[in-house]
């Protein structure tokens, strides 16, 4: 188990650059996930810090050790790719026994230790299978038994699940999970799923084109995205200018053209510095769609007429038009949803929405 | 071929192959036959079945020792031409070669000559060197043009191995040169012994070539069979062919035997 550190890491293909000038610390024992959209980097960042791509410039350190020029088979970590690269022509044993034999275990102690990584991904009895005997979600499972079996210091995992269907992505999330916090080893995990990563991990790491938009836990990035970027890739959120009034240790005023003026908590506010351009962000979950003339208590309202009807049974997603902005709401509801063209009011909480600065 | 009109096509055309494979196999076929034919005349219609030839191509001493060097020669070329085709093939798929390209065309190149331009070409310029015809050089020869075979097989089972399998077995702990033969060669070896197999049956069929690059004195089966051919037409050359026939198309056969149960078993 190893902290693991980005330096300055910049990585160019030509006179292409895949990776901007980044730095990042992983804390010991931390699960920490790269999201972002394709192409923006993930991958390149973590075959860096695996040792099988060369940053161009910067330094990585694992467990404060500089291993830039330590090679991939000398760094003692765990990879778990995409699509699992178990060894077609090993048993299942074989196949998690690989590691053990470049490490200084008694031969006696291998078959034990195979034993407890395949009991750790609740398939005990596999181990004299052959890989293309076993499912997806089980090849995954031995490929996870395989990465974890040799202790490493660091476990990297590439899109892990992506190859699975949708249910058994979602078991493979859980349980993949309960090993982490069981063995407590420093993960990186890619995804550009933001349910997985929501879901997973203790820091996020949001990314697009090279560079790193927001670190930080996913409620925190969730809630309070430091970029308009961030706010739309995690799930859907409103955008829309605004003025700042005022801003300070007791939060911050935004005058907007749409709902008057919100008043923001200083947690929601700190991105904006002072009186300005601002952006109010407002995530689509948070926008409640009512009936016309409703004032709800604490709540900002507008009103708005419904344009578009997204029915999904437990929830539904509504685009309105507030003035001339087409905003989006995803309700919970109970019953019928509102009809397309029906006038309706929108509602706020002013604590849910989120200050951006500039324009 | 729903409808009658393509039927007949179909039917026309099937024939036509028939005919085709009749023209090629027949001879073949009467070879076999007549090999074990008992008669002094090698010639229809037989009167009796004997393995009479097959005993006296065994005592007859110049055959044999063709026998000898073809084996030889075969296994020499199919050892250096598979070690080199790995090791080229492996260059070309796994590291970026600068001319990757341009490599790859030269070594296929020889499959597309014709091989009597190839074995005058490869002549002159030894000559010009000052080398002499010797057996090193047929070797030389022969490892050119099958080395393209090698490479064109290993090369498509190469890239059909997936690197994350190499990487994962490095990220485990092994040198790159302990994950090629720990991973990467297990899982090429069909595409290696059948290279191994191509290389030998061509280099052991070869006559082209080796009439223009064999030292005197020294002489292969096929160049043997040209000779005794052109003194007289004695049965003992049905044996010798059918012994060939065997050789040529058996030793293939066999290696894909082989090629095929050990995919089976490694899953791929
Ligand atoms: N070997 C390479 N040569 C040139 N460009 C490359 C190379 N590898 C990656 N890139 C480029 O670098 C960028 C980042 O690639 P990377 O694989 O890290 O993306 P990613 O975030 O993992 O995307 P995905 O979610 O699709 O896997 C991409 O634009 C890609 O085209
Ligand atoms: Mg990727």
């Amino acid at each position: 188990m190893s902290s693991v550190t980005l330096n300055n890491i910049v990585k160019r293909f030509g006179s292409f650059t895949a990776v901007h000038r980044t730095d990042l610390e992983i804390p010991e024992g931390a699960f920490l996930t790269l999201l972002g959209p394709s192409g923006c980097g993930k991958t390149t960042n973590l075959r860096m810090i695996a040792g099988l791509l060369d940053p161009t410039e910067g330094e990585i350190l694992i467990g404060g050790r500089r291993v830039n020029d330590v090679p991939i088979h000398k760094r003692n970590l765990g990879i778990v790719f995409q699509n699992y690269a178990l060894f077609p022509h090993k048993t299942v044993a074989e196949n998690i026994a690989f590691g053990l034999k470049y490490r200084d275990v008694p031969s006696g102690d291998i078959p034990g230790k195979v034993q407890a990584a395949l009991d750790l991904v609740q398939l005990p009895d596999v181990g004299h299978r052959y890989p293309k005997e076993l499912s997806g979600g089980q090849q995954q499972r031995i490929a996870l038994a395989r990465a974890i079996v040799i202790e490493p210091d660091v476990l990297l995992l590439d899109e892990p699940l992506s190859a699975l269907d949708a249910n058994l992505r979602e078991d493979m999330r859980v349980e993949l999970k309960r090993i982490q916090d069981q063995i407590g080893v420093t993960t990186v995990f890619v995804t550009h799923d933001q349910s997985e990563a929501l879901a997973m991990s203790d820091q996020i790491v949001v990314m697009s084109a090279g560079r790193i938009e927001q670190v930080g836990a996913p409620q925190e990035v969730y809630n309070n995205p430091a970029s308009e970027f961030v706010a739309n890739f995690l799930g859907a959120s409103n955008v829309f200018p605004a003025e700042c009034l005022e801003a300070g240790p007791s939060g911050a005023v935004l005058q907007t053209a749409l709902f008057g003026k919100v008043p923001l908590p200083v947690e929601k506010s700190m991105r904006v510095a002072g009186a300005g351009p601002a952006k109010l962000v407002l995530r689509a979950e948070k926008l409640q769609v009512m009936k016309a003339g409703a004032t709800p208590e604490g709540m900002i309202t507008a009103p708005a007429t419904v344009e578009t009807v997204d029915y999904q049974g437990q929830t539904v997603r509504y685009f309105v038009r507030v003035g001339d902005t087409q905003l989006q709401a995803i309700n919970m509801i109970d019953g019928y949803p509102f009809s397309k063209g029906s006038a309706v009011t929108v509602a706020f909480r002013p604590r849910d929405g989120s200050a951006l600065a500039g324009r | 071929m729903a409808e009658r009109a393509t039927s007949l096509g179909w039917q026309v055309i099937r024939g036509y192959a028939v005919l085709v494979y009749i023209f090629m196999f027949l001879p073949v076929m009467v070879v076999v036959l007549l090999s074990f034919n008992a008669s002094q005349f090698g010639s229809f219609p037989m009167t009796g079945f004997s393995f009479r030839w097959f005993i006296e191509l065994w005592e007859n001493e110049a055959i044999l020792r063709a026998f000898r060097t073809s084996v030889i020669l075969g296994l020499l070329t199919a050892a250096i031409s598979t070690t080199l085709g790995v090791l080229a093939s492996l260059a070309l798929v796994r590291y970026r070669v600068p001319g990757a390209n341009m490599i790859s065309t030269i070594l296929i190149a020889p499959i597309l000559v014709p091989e009597v331009v190839l074995a005058v070409a490869l002549l002159l310029f030894l000559n010009f060197l000052g080398v002499n015809k010797s057996f090193t050089l047929l070797l030389f020869g022969h490892v050119i043009f099958t080395l393209p075979f090698v490479i064109l097989v290993v090369q498509a089972r190469l890239i059909s191995i997936r690197r994350d399998v190499e990487e994962a077995a490095m990220s485990l702990g092994a040198s790159p040169v302990q994950t090629f033969f720990q991973i990467t060669l297990p899982l090429m070896l069909p595409a290696v012994l059948a290279g191994a197999l191509f290389a030998f049956t061509i280099s052991f069929d070869d006559i082209t070539g080796t009439l223009f690059w064999k030292p005197g004195g020294v002489e292969t089966v096929p160049t043997q069979i040209f000779a005794m051919l052109r003194n007289s037409i004695s049965p003992e050359i049905n044996a010798l062919g059918t012994v060939m026939i065997v050789m040529t198309v058996g030793l293939p056969l066999l290696g894909a035997a082989i090629a095929r149960q050990i995919s089976k078993k490694s899953g791929l």
